[in-house]
C-alpha cells in the first residue's frame, strides 16, 4: 500500500524561517515518495497549527505526518496528539528536528536548506515504514520514595504524606535534617534555622504516612516509572529501635570521645554511641563501631551496662528492606567544598581560617562555643574578622559556577559578627548577588551596620608579617578592584564562603537510579526552564541542591514542585510508555543465545524446550541493543527497526547518492 | 559545496538521552558548528547495528559518527561498553577494507555538553574535508554488484563479531 504523507514545515517565527527558506524546502518537499501534502505555517505547535494536521489527515486521508520543526524533545508528544485526535495512530508520525539541530547551529543559509531538506527527506522515509503502536498502559504505585533528608526532602515527604500517601523516607545519616540543621540563623529574616526546621522534622518522625530510614543507603533500584523496585540498607545502628525510648543514658555513660566530622564539621567532639543532635529524628542514637572499644578490644560495654530498657544490642546486623514505589524523589543535597583544596588560604593550617559551616556551628548556641564567636582557642573575642566569598565557587581552578548561597551567607556572618562582638568586618566579594525578596534590603541593613565591603578576590591569607601591625596577625592580602590597588589587611579570624559542590558519589547515585549528571556533576533535569524538577527517566524526580546549588526557600519549592509531580503520577493512577520493545521472532531465532548476556535488565531469557530466546516485554526498556547484536536478525526493535534506520539513512544522504540508483536499490532486498 | 571547497557528508547517530539532548542543547545556546553532519536519533548508541554504518557508507556518507553517553553514564546501565566494543571491531574491519580511521568516530557527550559535541563534529568534519570524498558508492557501482558485496560483508562482520559476554 502506497502511505498518503502530509509534511508540515514551521517557520517557529524567525526562529527556522530566519535561517532556512522554509518556502523552498517546502516546495521542494513536494517531490518526495509519497508526500501528497507540504505547508508551511508560522507556528506548527499553535492550534490552528495543529488544526491543519487534524484537517488534513480528515479530508486528505493521511496515512503518515511529519512536522519539520524542534526537537521531539520539545514537541512530539504535542503533534502525536495531533494525529491521534485525527484518528491517527500516534506512532505514525516523525519529527525532523531542524531548529536545535539546524537553523540555530549555522548561519550558512545554503547549507542549512541543503540540512533541512536531508533532516526532512530521511524522516519521510523512515515515517512511511511506520507501523501503528499501542502505548502501554502501567498501573502507578501509589507510594513514593524520598532519598535524603534535608529540608528539601522533608519538604517533598510531607507534602505527599499530607495527601493521604505512602512515603519512605530514606536518609543516610542517624537524623534527618541536613545541612539546615546545622545552621545558625537563615537569611535574610534571621529566623533561628533550628526554629524552624524541627516542627518540620518532628512531623515527618510522627505522620503516620511516612515510614523513615535513617542510617540507610539505597542500594539498588529495579523496575520502571509506577513500579520500583527499591533495595534498602539499613545499617546497624547496634540500638534496637523497639526498646530504645531516646533517653540518651547511653550517651552520657559512653567513655569515649571522637571529633564530629560531620554535624560539628570537625569543630567538636562527640560520644562513641550519640545522637548528633539534641533535636534529631529520629531519637535513638547510633553506635559508631570503628571508634568503639568494645568493638576494638571486647571490653566496656559501658551503653549496655546503663541502658535501662535493655535496647543496645552488639549482635545486630545491618538489614536489608525491600520496597515497592511508584515514584522516587532525589533529594541528596550536596558536599561543603574542602577548603584545603585552596592552600594559599590557610584553612587547615593556620588556626584562626575558619570554614562558613564552622562559623554556623560557632554561632549557633547549642554549637562547641555556645553561640559565642572566638578564635580558636575557644576565648578571644576576635578585634577584626575577614569574611572571603566565592572560595571554591566562581574560579576556573576550582568550580566556574556560581554556588548562589555564599554572598547572603557572608552577610549574614557579618552581621551576626558586629552583633555579638565590637569586630571589625570585612567582606571580601567579586559580586554581592542579593536577587531574591528581601535580600538586596538585607544587604543595605548590613552596609549601614558599618561592614567594610571590599571588591577583590583574596590571594593569599598569611601569618608572615611585612609591616608594623601586622605581627601575631593573619593578613589578608587581596587586589582592591576599585582602587585598582594591592592591599593588605591585618585580621584576627577569616571565615571562607565555601562553594556547594555535588555529592562526592554523585556518579553513582546517577547510575543507581539511572539518571544524568552534568559536568559538575550536579543531577540533570528534563528541562532546565519547563520541566526543572523531573529527570530524563520517568517517575523520578529532583529536589534541591543535587540539582544544582540553591538557597532553602528554593530547596522548599523544589521539593513541594517534586511532590507535586509525583503526586499527579499517582493521581492519574496510570502511565501510558512509548512501547519501544524489542521482540524475538522464534523462526528465526537459531537459539545461539548471543543475545541473552546483552540484556543488562535480565528481559531476555532462554527457553530450553523451544530452544530460543524471549524477550520479557515487562522488563525490556527497548534500548535496542540485543537487536543490533542478532546475527540471524531475528530481533527487531519496534519505531527503529532496521528497515526504518536504513530507510532514514538513504533519506539523510538523498544527495549523496543519485535518486535513481537508489530508488533501483530497493530495501526490501536486504532481508534485514 | 561552497566556494569549491569539498564538503564532506556525515552521519551521527545519536542516542535520545544524552548525545541528541548534547546536541539539542548546542542549538539552543546557538553555539554554531559545521553544517556537514546530520543526525539520526537512536534510543541507544548500543542500537547502532555495524551494518547502519557500513549502509550509510555505502549510500554516500564521507564518515559516521556515533555518539552515546559516557561510559558509566548510560540510560541503560551498560549498553555504551558495548557500543564501545562494536566500535573498535568495525574500526578495524573498515581500515582493512582501506576506510580511513578519521572517518569512523565514537564520541561521548553528557546531556549538558552541546559545546564539547559541536567542537568534536567540528574538528570530525575538518579531518574528513582533508581526506577527501569516500567514493565508496562508485566504487560498488562499477563491479555492479555494490548491495550483494555490501550484504556479504556486513554478514561476515556480524558473524566474526558477536562474541558472548
Amino acid at each position: 500500500m502506497t502511505e498518503r504523507i502530509g509534511v508540515y514545515v514551521c517557520h517557529c517565527g524567525t526562529n527556522i524561517a530566519g535561517t532556512i527558506d522554509v518556502e523552498v524546502v517546502t516546495r521542494w518537499t513536494e517531490t518526495l515518495p509519497g508526500v501528497v501534502v507540504a505547508r508551511d505555517y508560522k507556528f506548527m505547535c499553535s492550534s490552528s497549527g495543529q488544526e491543519l494536521i487534524e484537517d488534513d489527515i480528515k479530508e486528505l486521508g493521511l496515512t503518515r505526518v511529519v512536522v519539520a520543526a524542534c526537537s521531539p524533545h520539545m514537541h512530539e508528544r504535542t503533534f502525536r496528539g495531533a494525529c491521534e485526535r485525527a484518528g491517527l495512530n500516534p506512532y505514525l508520525f516523525e519529527m525532523a528536528n531542524i531548529r536545535e539541530h539546524c537553523s540555530w547551529t549555522t548561519e550558512n543559509r545554503e547549507a542549512a536548506a541543503l540540512k533541512a531538506k536531508a533532516v526532512i527527506s530521511g524522516a519521510v522515509r523512515r515515517v512511511a515504514l511506520h507501523q501503528p503502536l499501542e502505548p502501554i498502559r502501567v498501573p502507578i504505585h501509589p507510594n513514593t520514595l524520598v532519598v535524603g533528608g534535608g529540608i528539601a526532602g522533608i519538604q517533598a515527604a510531607l507534602e505527599i504524606a499530607e495527601s493521604g500517601h505512602q512515603v519512605y523516607l530514606v536518609e543516610r545519616e542517624p537524623s534527618i535534617g541536613g545541612h539546615m540543621a546545622q545552621f545558625d540563623k537563615t537569611f535574610p529574616t534571621l529566623d533561628c534555622s533550628a526554629c524552624i526546621l524541627t516542627p518540620r522534622m518532628v512531623s515527618v518522625g510522627q505522620h503516620p504516612n511516612i515510614r523513615l530510614y535513617s542510617w540507610s543507603e539505597v542500594e539498588k533500584v529495579d523496575g520502571y516509572v509506577g513500579n520500583f523496585k527499591v533495595q534498602v540498607r539499613k545499617k546497624a545502628r547496634y540500638v534496637n529501635e523497639e526498646l530504645c525510648t531516646g533517653c540518651g543514658i547511653c550517651v552520657e555513660k559512653c567513655p569515649w570521645k571522637v571529633t564530629d566530622d560531620a554535624f560539628e564539621a570537625g569543630f567538636a567532639k562527640r560520644k562513641v554511641i550519640y545522637t548528633p543532635f539534641p533535636q534529631a529524628v529520629p531519637k535513638y542514637p547510633v553506635l559508631d563501631r570503628p571508634n568503639c572499644v568494645y568493638f576494638q578490644k571486647g571490653t566496656c560495654k559501658a551503653c549496655q551496662k546503663f541502658c535501662p530498657t535493655g535496647a543496645i544490642d552488639f549482635e545486630q546486623q545491618d538489614q536489608i528492606v525491600e520496597l515497592e514505589v511508584g515514584n522516587i524523589i532525589l533529594a541528596t543535597g550536596y558536599d561543603l567544598f574542602d577548603c584545603r583544596r585552596i592552600p594559599q588560604y590557610g584553612y587547615g593550617r593556620l588556626a584562626n581560617v575558619f570554614t562558613s559551616l564552622e562559623f554556623e556551628r560557632m554561632s549557633n548556641a547549642a554549637g562547641p562555643t555556645s553561640g559565642r564567636i572566638v578564635l580558636r582557642d575557644g576565648a578571644t573575642e576576635p578585634k577584626r574578622v575577614a569574611i572571603v566569598h566565592c572560595v571554591g565557587s566562581r574560579d576556573e581552578n576550582y568550580n566556574p559556577y556560581c554556588s548562589a548561597v555564599c554572598c547572603m551567607a557572608s552577610l549574614k556572618f557579618a552581621h551576626l559578627v558586629r552583633e555579638k562582638t565590637s569586630a571589625e568586618v570585612y567582606n571580601f566579594y567579586i559580586d554581592i548577588r542579593s536577587y531574591h525578596k528581601g535580600y538586596e534590603e538585607f544587604y543595605h541593613r548590613v552596609l549601614e551596620e558599618g561592614v567594610h565591603f571590599v571588591r577583590g578576590k583574596v590571594a593569599e591569607v598569611t601569618e608572615a608579617a611585612r609591616l608594623p601591625g601586622e605581627e601575631g596577625k593573619l593578613v589578608v592580602q587581596f587586589e582592591d578592584t576599585l582602587l585598582g590597588k594591592q592591599r593588605r589587611v591585618p585580621v584576627d579570624m577569616v571565615i571562607l564562603a565555601a562553594a556547594l559542590e555535588p555529592r562526592h558519589d554523585a556518579h553513582d547515585v546517577a547510575k543507581l537510579f539511572g539518571i544524568s549528571c552534568g559536568k559538575e556533576p550536579f543531577f540533570i533535569e528534563r528541562h532546565p526552564k519547563l520541566d526543572p524538577v523531573a529527570t530524563m527517566t520517568e517517575g523520578i524526580f529532583l529536589a534541591g541542591v543535587c540539582q544544582g546549588p540553591k538557597d532553602i526557600p528554593d530547596s522548599v519549592m523544589q521539593g513541594a514542585a517534586a511532590s507535586a509531580r509525583a503526586l499527579s503520577l499517582i493521581g492519574q493512577g496510570e502511565v501510558a510508555l512509548d512501547p519501544i520493545l524489542a521482540t524475538i521472532d522464534e523462526v528465526r531465532c537459531s537459539g545461539c543465545r548471543i543475545c541473552n548476556n546483552l540484556c543488562p535488565f535480565n528481559a531476555i531469557e532462554y527457553r530450553e524446550a523451544e530452544t530460543v530466546s524471549y524477550v520479557n516485554p515487562a522488563l525490556c526498556k527497548g534500548c535496542g541493543t540485543c537487536v543490533a547484536a542478532c546475527p540471524a536478525q531475528a530481533i527487531s526493535g519496534a519505531h527503529f527497526s532496521s528497515e526504518q534506520i536504513f530507510a532514514q539513512l538513504e533519506g539523510l544522504l538523498y544527495d549523496a547518492f543519485p535518486t535513481a540508483r537508489v530508488a533501483a536499490a530497493p530495501v526490501e532486498s536486504t532481508g534485514v | 559545496m561552497s566556494n569549491g571547497r569539498f564538503e564532506p557528508k556525515i552521519v551521527a547517530f545519536l542516542c535520545n538521552w544524552c548525545s541528541y539532548r548534547a546536541a539539542d542543547l548546542a542549538g539552543t545556546a546557538r553555539i554554531k558548528y559545521e553544517p556537514n553532519v546530520r543526525m539520526l536519533r537512536v534510543m541507544c548508541s548500543g542500537r547502532v547495528d555495524p551494518t547502519f554504518v557500513l549502509r550509510a557508507l555505502a549510500l554516500g556518507a564521507d564518515g559516521v559518527m556515533i555518539a552515546g553517553c559516557h561510559p558509566g553514564e548510560c540510560h541503560y546501565l551498560e549498553q555504551n561498553y558495548k557500543t564501545m566494543r562494536r566500535f573498535q571491531m568495525l574500526k578495524h574491519t573498515l581500515a582493512a577494507m582501506g576506510v580511513e580511521e578519521q572517518r569512523f568516530r565514537l564520541q561521548w557527550a553528557s546531556a549538558s555538553e552541546g559545546a564539547q559535541l559541536a567542537a568534536a563534529i567540528n574538528a570530525m568534519v575538518d579531518e574528513v574535508r582533508q581526506l577527501g570524498p569516500l567514493r565508496w558508492p562508485g566504487n560498488w557501482e562499477e563491479n555492479s554488484h555494490r548491495l550483494e558485496a555490501i550484504e556479504r560483508m556486513v554478514q561476515e562482520h556480524a558473524e566474526a563479531m558477536e562474541v558472548s559476554a
